[in-house]
């Protein structure tokens, strides 16, 4: 199962390394993935604590010389945050520009959800917030306190995938696979609103997330099957 | 983005004093609107007030009024059983606007002051006299599709892209506003601005109001023969090129009362008066329609790529009544 999810997290990946079929076998081994994975992360993660070094300081000096201290002070002060993450609770201390999609990114590390435009245009971002989809690029993070939010990590019950997620893949309702997580969020949610009762309705109700790949046809079926057989949401 | 400090008050005059103490303070609520423009640098607030803890969320009916809370969202409005009974033009209308996620997330005074999707707004590089006052109007003579055709000055041809607005214009809508000072309502067709010289206004709305409602006037007229519709590069999710709102009271095949207000062509939801003066009292025909069709769009002004508006504004008028009045 851990394997199967992380297709459906990491499909982008997949796709240059792997994959004439979603057959399970066809992902590469638990052990290989993680390095590669890691230590792409790890050179982003380096690379951009280089530059909050680099910006900080100038930062600091221009306001100095302003005569700006307590402004200063001030922008770089941070908020306490209480939030549930997929059952899991979290206090934490957060800027007050941090999105909700970098906090779960970049602080949680839950990186099935994506940044697709980061202006609120495409819908990869989406995730739940006390049960509604709601975009996490255009959500301030100290805006969710006492919130409850489910990501696509959030969705399988330890090793039984959710229904869309394998209606996902049954239908093949993907190709570079960026968007899906996205998708499927907007998916569950739009069963559970009731927006789910023909084709057109869906295509009307799914419009906020964009596939570049152009899976419209296999995400509407994967929906309509979900919605017919009542999949348990 | 900028950082900024933050506040999340849980009064509504907490909410005003907290403004007021600080110049370069904002509100915020659903936030998909303003996070974006800090985002581009297009806004940097010193200090946001979250004003979502406010207990502006109710949706009520009073006498022949229904109060919308202007913390209600998007979503909430539009499939709230008494807004879907008695005011199924607002409801369609905001179903026709962003998307199921945005619409979980903007409030309905949100809405109210979302600012002009010009890109030429969004791009900090360009000129743009709504953005930096005196810079000038990079779309006057740029790509200029989804621009004005009514209502423009030398100094701005921006639209105002919501779609709820454009209901609440025919709806004959009343925005309140709280201040230190108290209570105001303003007219809905008084609330937003044309550009003249002044195009960084969108609105009338004081430095120090919040708003806290929209009051909707009811009766069973605006419940029958209603309609939204948004003509757009995509079949859902993008804003209007042109969009028209109507009502019509028929009553033996005579209009006894008409609403009309299109989206898309102007700096603020552009109510049409005189088509409605002329339809009052005269019977359905499609002739009718053309006429006031052609009322509608005098004084219209094309600026280059949007010179289709011209056609496609009266077309959109005459398919949306003769839809409505079943003749077509």
């Amino acid at each position: 199962m851990t394997n199967k999810l992380f297709s459906l997290t990491a499909l982008s990946l997949n796709l240059f390394y792997q994959i004439p079929t979603m057959s399970q076998d066809n992902f590469p081994e638990k052990e290989e993935k993680p390095s590669l994975h890691e230590s792409r992360r790890r050179f982003l993660k380096q690379s951009s604590a280089l530059t909050a070094i680099a910006l900080t300081p100038a930062a600091v000096v221009k306001a100095a010389e302003n005569k700006l201290d307590e402004k200063a002070a001030g922008y770089f002060e941070k908020v306490n945050l209480s939030i549930e993450v997929n059952g899991t609770s979290h206090q934490l201390s957060v800027e007050p520009r941090v999105t909700l999609l970098d906090l779960l990114r970049e602080q949680l590390h839950l990186t099935g959800t994506k940044k697709g435009c980061d202006y609120g245009q495409c819908g990869a971002c989406t995730v739940h917030v006390n049960g509604k989809r709601v975009l996490s690029c255009l959500s301030l993070a100290v805006m969710q306190d006492g919130k409850k939010i489910t990501t696509i990590e959030g969705l399988a019950k330890e090793d039984q995938l959710h229904p869309m997620q394998e209606a996902f893949i049954k239908h093949d309702g993907f190709q570079c696979g960026y968007c899906t997580p996205g998708q499927i969020m907007s998916a569950v949610a739009c069963v559970r609103e009731g927006h789910a009762n023909s084709e057109d309705e869906i295509r009307q109700f799914m419009s906020g997330n964009i596939c570049r790949c152009g899976a419209y046809p296999n995400i509407v079926d994967a929906i309509m099957e979900v919605k017919k057989n009542g999949g348990a949401l | 983005m900028i950082n900024f400090s933050y506040v999340r008050p849980s009064s509504i005059k907490a909410a005003i004093d907290a403004l007021n103490k600080d110049s370069a303070s904002q509100f915020i609520a659903g936030g998909t609107n303003l996070v974006d423009l800090m985002k581009r640098g297009v806004a940097s607030p010193e200090k946001l007030i979250d004003v979502t803890n406010l207990p502006l969320k109710n949706i009520e009916q009073r006498g022949n009024t229904i109060r919308i809370g202007s913390l209600a969202l998007n979503s909430e409005v539009s499939e709230h059983p008494l807004i879907v009974q008695k005011l199924p033009l607002l409801s369609q209308a905001l179903k026709a606007g962003a998307s199921p996620q945005l619409r979980n997330m903007a409030t309905v005074g949100g809405n109210l002051l979302q600012r002009t999707r010009c890109p030429y707004f969004y791009d900090t590089t360009m000129p743009c006299n709504k953005r930096k006052p005196g810079s000038g109007c990079a779309a006057l003579n740029g790509y200029n599709r989804m621009h004005a055709i009514f209502g423009a000055s030398e100094n701005c041809i921006a639209v105002h892209p919501s779609d709820m607005c454009v209901a609440l214009a025919a709806l004959d809508a009343t925005v309140i506003v709280n201040s230190s000072k108290g209570e105001r309502k303003i007219l809905f067709k008084d609330f937003h601005r044309l550009p003249g010289t002044t195009p960084e206004k969108d609105n009338n709305l004081q430095r120090g109001e919040l708003i806290t409602a929209v009051d909707v006037p009811v009766n069973d007229a605006l419940s029958r023969n209603v309609l939204y519709t948004k003509i757009r590069d995509r079949a859902s999710y993008a804003f209007a090129l042109v969009s028209v709102a109507a009502v019509l009271d028929i009553n033996n095949s005579a209009i006894q009362n008409v609403r009309l207000a299109m989206g898309g062509v102007a700096h603020k939801p552009w109510r049409l008066t005189e088509a409605e003066d002329f339809l009052k009292g005269k019977p359905v025909s499609i002739d009718n329609f053309r006429q006031a069709a052609t009322i509608a769009i005098k004084g219209a002004k094309g600026h280059g790529y949007n010179n289709f508006k011209m056609k496609l504004a009266p077309n959109t008028i005459v398919q949306v009544l003769t839809t409505i009045s079943g003749i077509s």
